[in-house]
């Protein structure tokens, strides 16, 4: 099957792009969660957290830019189809996106008095990210259909996803702060496994019973038995959150990246079984990788490209969190 | 009632003219930062890291309002536009990838060391990382402008059932109309910075301050100024020149020519009329255009109507905007190069800011402060509304690639939209110069005034 390009391009550009939405879902995931958290905290208590994500959510949010870019170059086609869908939420999505992007520079900047104004406006814009992106996720399973159910269930998965979101900014937050903001951290890391619970719950039932082919792919034997790993590891998981929280913050505080990690983990299990249950379409049901990909010729040449280039800026992304490792303290120019 | 394809079209013109204000921006501020840093590290001198801190806020802010909106457009390719990417996507494709991998992770990852790193890294890392994120906005616009020039002359690709596929990717980058297209935009970027930091020097300068970090960026701003708006003018000649070989349609459009003819006048002003498909109230030059384009008054220069379709359907682009958006650009220019000029005057000369003279060219600057939006996005507009009805030129119409959304949902997003484009420039505007002021304070009165005691400093002028 590798040995023709144009079977394996279309898988190699899928996978790269699962890369990316999770890379996405994991780093812009927690500075986002940590906007959706600002109502919670105090004042002075918000640069702070700030501190912990300004030097690294452009290059967290860029993957967003790059996901989607692999979606539009190496299958135009579901490209149009899925976003067109989708048109109102991702206006919404972009509507927040923007909000907090440029939140971050004003709230530092402006008057004094302004910046209560741009506080909001960064929570708000998290939220409207958070919750337009949890829609689509939920409208995606789906099948990408607008009925009553659908759009009912699509606002469950985006308040999952919010609570998803703030929890693992809870847990960034949680190696980034000290003292009482990091003890605020961990009692919303607990709040917000709640929400994390009740989104896996509703899409593990709920795939299945939409579409037949995913309850055959998870549900018949021997398949089951391989994929019977991924739901164990995720409550594995789960616990060893649950449990690492009820201890933390630790005295002398060790263990404080645990939930962080496991976090991670439980993010990446979870969104390799959505992956397997909807390979190897693109657009569920209606699309496969296959008949959406672009010429093999153009798939080639970005190929080569991001073979060489994605693991340089692998390096320098690592490079910028080790620089800025450690507590976060003021953010300063100088 | 307008339609989905006009709504479309005014959406995502609104969209890229309010994204393009800010790479302008960065793409060359990046440069002069570094410029800063360098001789920061080369003479040690306070003042001009005194300008970079000061610059490098007004970058920071422009870059993330460059991001979100430029992730608006990225978007938008799919929510309006899919018969772009499933037409010419082969093409279009990896050039937008090369942009992501070589461009922006760069510029977002090194932008974070750039603006905190200061005091946590060794010098050469911050000026290296300074170097990157200009390196990294410039590539940016590199691929992008790759990607516009082949929107306008298409090259190295064969059509197979009406989809674009790469047949020469040296010939799709290196199109006829990419050199002359980057070339000119990198000047309005210089320009456009050269122009915002000599306004709000000047402005701070008005306003009392006299630090060595405010001589050095009102030098640093003038000098550019005046060392750029020649060769902008230079290029710009070139650039309609390749314009004329390529898009004679977009020309004749330009300067409002109806007959192919020779002895062409440059038209200085006229109301073109599109039922009549004439000129009213028309003042010329008489053989100017010919002069101009052919450099010959007995020229011949092709006109509008040899761009009609047999049953008289127009096959060139809307007359009056592209004619009135040339002419705010040239115009622009022209004012450009007289202040440049006489402000590098005073910079340069020993006490000239000081006199009355010194003070109306300050002044003259602050009112330029944003003449270089003003310039490139009348530009932008003579060159994209001039390749109408084409999206790809030749290839592919903008009826064709438009999606079929229905179109009070593009309205509405359309008013949300401009109603956040609108508060966010008036937002950014105003923190300039609130940080300027800001500056200024700090300058004239070192000790801060204690809080709930506002003192007006002594030396601030009344305003």
């Amino acid at each position: 099957m590798f040995a023709d390009p144009a079977l394996s391009l279309p898988v190699i550009f899928a996978g790269l792009m699962g890369l990316s939405i999770l890379a996405y879902v994991v780093l812009d995931g927690f500075d986002l969660g940590v906007g959706i958290l600002f109502p919670f905290a105090g004042n002075d208590e918000r640069d702070r957290m700030v501190a912990a994500i300004g030097p690294f959510w452009d290059a967290n949010e860029t993957w967003l830019v790059l996901a989607i870019g692999l979606l539009l170059v190496a299958f135009p086609a579901a490209h149009g189809m899925i976003l067109t869908a989708l048109y109102l939420p991702v206006a919404v999505m972009l509507v927040g996106l923007i909000l907090r992007g440029v939140a971050f520079e004003f709230r530092a900047k402006v008057a004094p008095p302004h910046k209560a104004m741009w506080n909001a406006a960064f929570f708000a814009g998290s939220l409207m990210t958070a919750l337009s992106q949890g829609f689509m996720l939920g409208l995606y399973i789906m099948g990408l259909v607008w009925t009553p159910f659908t759009v009912g269930f699509a606002l469950l998965t985006a308040v999952c996803l919010a609570a998803g979101y703030a929890f693992i900014g809870a847990t960034w937050l949680i190696i980034k702060t000290e003292g009482a903001l990091q003890k605020k951290a961990v009692r919303w890391a607990r709040s917000g496994l709640y929400g994390v619970l009740a989104g896996l719950g509703a899409v593990s039932v709920a795939s299945p019973l939409v579409s037949p082919r995913i309850f055959d792919k998870w549900f018949t034997l021997p398949d089951m038995l391989f994929l019977a790993p991924l739901p164990l590891l995720a409550v594995a998981l789960v616990a060893m959150i649950h449990i690492s929280l009820r201890h933390l913050p630790d005295s002398r505080d060790r263990f404080a990246y645990v939930p962080f990690v496991a976090a991670t983990v439980l993010f990446a299990v979870c969104f390799a079984g959505l992956a397997f249950s909807f390979y190897p379409y693109v657009v569920p049901e209606k699309l496969t990788i296959y008949a959406a990909a672009s010429a093999p010729e153009s798939l080639a040449i970005i190929l080569v490209g991001t073979v060489f280039v994605l693991p340089v800026i692998i390096g320098y992304t690592v490079l910028s969190y080790f620089i800025f490792r450690g507590k976060a303290g003021e953010l300063r120019y100088d | 009632m307008m339609d989905t394809l006009l709504l479309s079209r005014i959406q995502f013109g609104a969209n890229i003219s309010f994204h393009i204000l800010f790479p302008t921006i960065t793409i060359a501020l990046g440069w002069v930062l570094l410029f800063f840093r360098l001789r920061y590290s080369a003479t040690g001198d306070a003042k001009w890291i005194g300008a970079y801190r000061f610059w490098v806020k007004v970058f920071a802010l422009s870059f993330a309002l460059g991001v979100v909106s430029g992730i608006t457009m990225s978007f938008q390719f799919g929510t309006n536009w899919p018969g772009f990417m499933e037409r010419v996507g082969n093409i279009a494709g990896p050039l937008l990838a090369y942009e992501v991998l070589t461009a922006f992770f760069l510029e977002a990852v090194f932008l974070g060391i750039m603006l905190f790193g200061f005091s946590k890294v060794p010098a050469w890392l911050h000026t290296l990382a300074t170097f990157l994120v200009a390196f990294g906005t410039t590539m940016s616009a590199f691929w992008i402008l790759v990607l516009n020039s082949w929107m306008h002359t298409p090259a190295g690709f064969e059509l197979r059932d009406g989809v674009a596929f790469a047949t020469d990717w040296w010939a799709i980058i290196f199109n006829p109309s990419m050199p002359y297209r980057l070339v000119h935009m990198l000047l309005a970027s210089g320009l456009t910075v050269a122009f915002l930091m000599a306004g709000l020097s000047a402005w701070r300068w008005l306003k009392g301050e006299r630090t060595g970090e405010l001589r050095m960026a009102l030098r640093t701003g003038v000098t550019l100024a005046a060392v750029l708006i020649p060769l902008q003018i230079l290029a710009g000649d070139m650039h309609g020149l390749n314009t004329l070989q390529h898009q004679p349609a977009k020309v004749a459009a330009m300067e409002a020519n109806w007959d192919t003819r020779p002895n062409v006048p440059l038209v200085l002003f006229a109301l073109p009329n599109s039922e009549t498909r004439s000129n009213d109230y028309e003042i010329s030059i008489p053989s100017g255009a010919s002069i101009i384009l052919k450099h010959d008054p007995a020229g011949v220069v092709p006109g509008l109507n040899d761009f009609v379709a047999e049953d008289g359907t127009p096959l060139h682009p809307p007359v009056a905007p592209v004619f009135w958006s040339f002419r705010i650009m040239v115009g622009t220019g022209m004012a450009m190069l007289a202040v440049s000029f006489a402000a590098a005057v005073l910079v340069w000369r020993r006490g000239q800011l000081e006199t009355a003279a010194g003070t109306w060219g300050l002044r003259a600057l602050v009112l330029m402060t944003f003449s270089g939006w003003v310039a490139t996005l009348a530009g932008w507009y003579t060159t994209e509304i001039g390749r109408q009805p084409w999206l790809v030129q030749g290839v592919l119409s903008t009826a064709e690639a438009v999606a079929a959304v229905p179109a009070p949902m593009v309205l509405s997003t359309l008013v949300v939209y401009l109603a956040i484009y609108v508060a966010l420039i008036a937002a950014y505007v105003s923190v300039l110069f609130y940080l300027a002021g800001k500056a200024v304070k700090g300058a004239v009165s070192p000790v801060a005034p204690a809080p709930l005691m506002p003192v007006r400093p002594v030396l601030q002028p009344a305003e």
